[in-house]
């Protein structure tokens, strides 16, 4: 079932947790809300579910208009973060509460529904689980059945509430995988909320960026990490190096380089901030359009090493990560010398509040105001 | 008391040649220690609880057990226990409805004055309980403003039945309250709101959920209100009347055989009211026995 969101305002007290919030979700669609506490992620779930009253706006099924409809009539399948399974009840009548409490007249006859429970629970791999209590259960296990609790009353959408916050790494790591491939077989329509962009990216189609009961962009996961619409994307999809530069002549350049660094055709001009990730950089011999600097450290993680270099011009420090070179290739050390350039990068308006901390406005980041370039090769983000 | 004399002489000694005896030794305190903490705590509870409960039992079978149990063949007597039963089975039944009810609204919604009314249920316990009866007599005294209505509607409050039940409703109302807000504070909403985002009507969603929550609360609640309403003394005493026969509480009527030196009797109605509240607290422990693994799992998260 497709869900479109018009409007959505909703204050706690003096506190707008919701500030006006368009959104279509598409019928069948694996939906991110990815942001950090406070941002109203949590908000807008509860607020599909039917579980917190909306101010203002409408939420619509498909062509029904839920704004006004109760949580029960809502048929949504929430999955609580803390699971929330009735701790009184075995596995199995956990399940098969959602078809128990059903009218008379609506209810399945019991084998029915212990047919449909056996299934749930072979579908979520907790098949002879049937009789334990929720105590009895590992984390991972708890996730699940609360899943097909709530997948029993055949719900409309079902949403997740940070559904792995209280899992260990690897529990974590297997149950996403397993998630995306249950959506892929079941074809429910599925928000979930998370505050992990690794998560994000790796389970969802789509990804909608919130910050401070705003929604900063929606896009697919490579729009998101590939080209962020704003500072706070981009800061919240990895930790960015933020460079000064000047634009000029229709080109950006780098604070100290005496080449262009690519050309520019956006609506900026003057000094910007230059975002680029760590990754984003490359090592580079004699060129104008690069940064010389010193590493300052060098730490190995995995296959990538970490460079701290602090650059020549205006003594920035960034961190920039490159693969681990073959023996063959020159290692760096602290004190070598060091040309670096971002063969990726993003440029905003100077001072564009990345965390809206910096000033109590809203962060008015225009869209579209941030261009993304990708210069020097062309190369695709390969995740 | 004399393994306290026997080990605690003796432990010094070893102790640098054994440094490793024990092994949590952190959180243990020295064996002397923990002798001594105990002895203290079984001889306070010996002085101050077990001696006069024990010289209660002792008093009403001071003359034999025949005298004890024509103490219980006294109209008056089996009166008076009648009544007490009856005030507890209308007083207890209330108060879990009331209880509940004010639980419910203060752990599941947020409203203005919430925390006035947290105050107002602890009020009986910190007002004197022969205030609370004063206050009955006001109301429903000869003088009392609510007296001419009720005398010619309903019928006689004060000095009667229905006094003592308001009295005994009054001084107990917050043990229920009190056992279940912190119980309800702690366990949330989000159980609620998963019975409701799965179908279930309000009704199913309290039957089916919240009250197997709060079951093993409700039940202490239960027990420890039914034992002061059984119990109660001032503030049924200021509204009772003492009439005997009819108005007269266990409570009010040990003292009035008391005071009339008939020893036996008053300490063998005594020893029944022991009982009553000895039996509430061997079912509390019966059934936190009978079904630990349930409760533990209902305390687990």
């Amino acid at each position: 079932m497709d869900i479109k969101i018009r409007a959505v305002h909703k204050h706690y007290g003096s506190f707008h947790a919701l500030r006006g919030i368009d959104l279509d979700i598409e019928s069948g669609e694996l939906l991110a809300l990815l942001g950090p506490s406070g941002s109203g992620k949590t908000t807008l779930l509860r607020a599909i579910a039917g579980l917190e009253p909306l101010d203002a706006g409408q939420v619509l099924f498909g062509d029904i208009d839920a704004t006004s409809l109760t949580v029960q009539d809502r048929k949504v399948g929430f999955v609580f973060q803390q699971y929330a399974l009735f701790k009184h009840m075995t596995v199995f009548d956990n399940v098969a509460f959602g078809l128990t409490v059903r009218p008379k007249h609506e209810r399945p006859s019991t084998s029915e529904i212990a047919k449909r429970v056996g299934d749930l629970l072979e579908l979520v791999q907790l098949g002879g689980l049937e009789k334990r209590y929720p105590a009895q259960l590992s984390g991972g296990q708890k996730q699940r059945v609360a899943l097909a609790r709530a997948l029993a009353i055949e719900p409309r959408v079902l949403l997740l509430d940070e559904p792995f916050g209280a899992l260990d790494a690897k529990v974590r790591k297997d149950l996403r995988r397993w998630l995306r491939k249950l959506h892929r077989e079941t074809g429910y329509t599925t928000i979930f909320v998370t505050h992990d962009q690794e998560e994000a990216l790796e389970l969802a189609d789509r990804v909608v960026v919130m910050s401070r009961g705003r929604i900063e962009q929606v896009g697919s996961t490579d729009q998101v990490y590939d080209y962020p619409q704003t500072p706070f994307v981009f800061d919240f999809l990895g930790s960015p190096n933020v460079l000064p530069a000047v634009v000029r002549d229709g080109h950006v350049y780098l604070d100290g380089a005496t080449a262009p660094l690519d050309s520019y055709s956006g609506p900026l001009l003057g000094p910007v901030d230059l975002y680029a990730r760590p990754d984003d950089f490359r090592v580079v011999h004699s060129d104008p359009a690069g940064l010389a600097g010193t590493v300052v450290e060098t730490q190995r993680t995995g296959v990538l090493i970490r460079l701290t270099i602090t650059l020549a011009a205006g003594g920035h420090g960034i961190e920039i990560e490159i693969p681990n070179p073959d023996p063959e290739m020159q290692v760096w050390g602290a004190g070598d010398t060091i040309s670096v350039r971002p063969a990726h990068f993003s440029v905003f308006a100077v001072g564009t509040p990345a965390n809206g901390t910096a000033s109590q406005a809203p962060a008015a980041t225009t869209p579209g105001l941030g261009t993304s370039h990708t210069v020097v090769e062309s190369r695709s983000r390969g995740r | 008391m004399s393994q306290i004399e026997n080990t605690a002489p003796a432990d010094p000694a070893p102790i640098p040649f054994e440094p490793l005896k024990q092994t949590n030794s952190v959180v243990t305190e020295a064996t002397w220690v923990r002798w001594l903490l105990i002895a203290i705590g079984v001889a306070f509870l010996s002085l101050f609880l077990m001696l006069p409960l024990l010289s209660v039992f002792v008093e009403a079978l001071r003359k034999g057990f025949g005298p004890f149990f024509d103490a219980f063949s006294d109209s008056d007597t089996i009166a008076a226990i009648k009544l007490t039963l009856l005030a507890a089975a209308i007083a207890v039944p209330l108060n879990l409805v009331f209880g509940l009810c004010a639980a419910w609204a203060i752990t599941k919604f947020e409203f203005r004055g919430k925390q006035l009314l947290i105050t107002l249920i602890d009020l009986p316990f910190s007002v004197s309980p022969v205030v609370a009866g004063l206050i009955y007599v006001l109301i429903f005294g000869a003088q009392g403003w609510a007296q001419p209505w009720f005398g010619d509607h309903v019928g006689k409050v004060l000095f009667a039945v229905p006094g003592i039940v308001l009295a005994t409703i009054f001084v107990t109302f917050p043990f229920i309250a009190r056992e279940l807000i912190p119980l309800m504070q702690e366990q949330g909403t989000e159980d609620e709101q998963a019975a409701l985002s799965l179908g279930a009507t309000g009704w199913q969603t309290f039957t089916r959920v919240t009250l197997p929550n709060i079951k093993w609360g409700l039940l202490y609640g239960v027990l420890l209100c039914n034992a002061r309403a059984m119990g109660e003394f001032g503030a049924v005493s200021v509204v009772s009347g003492h009439i005997r026969g009819l108005t007269n509480t266990m409570p009010l009527h040990i003292e009035i055989l008391y005071n009339e030196y008939e020893f036996v009797a008053a300490f063998a109605v005594a020893s029944l009211l022991a009982m009553l509240a000895m039996v509430t607290l061997a079912a509390k422990s019966f059934l936190e026995w009978r079904y630990a693994d349930q409760l533990a799992a209902s305390r687990r998260h």
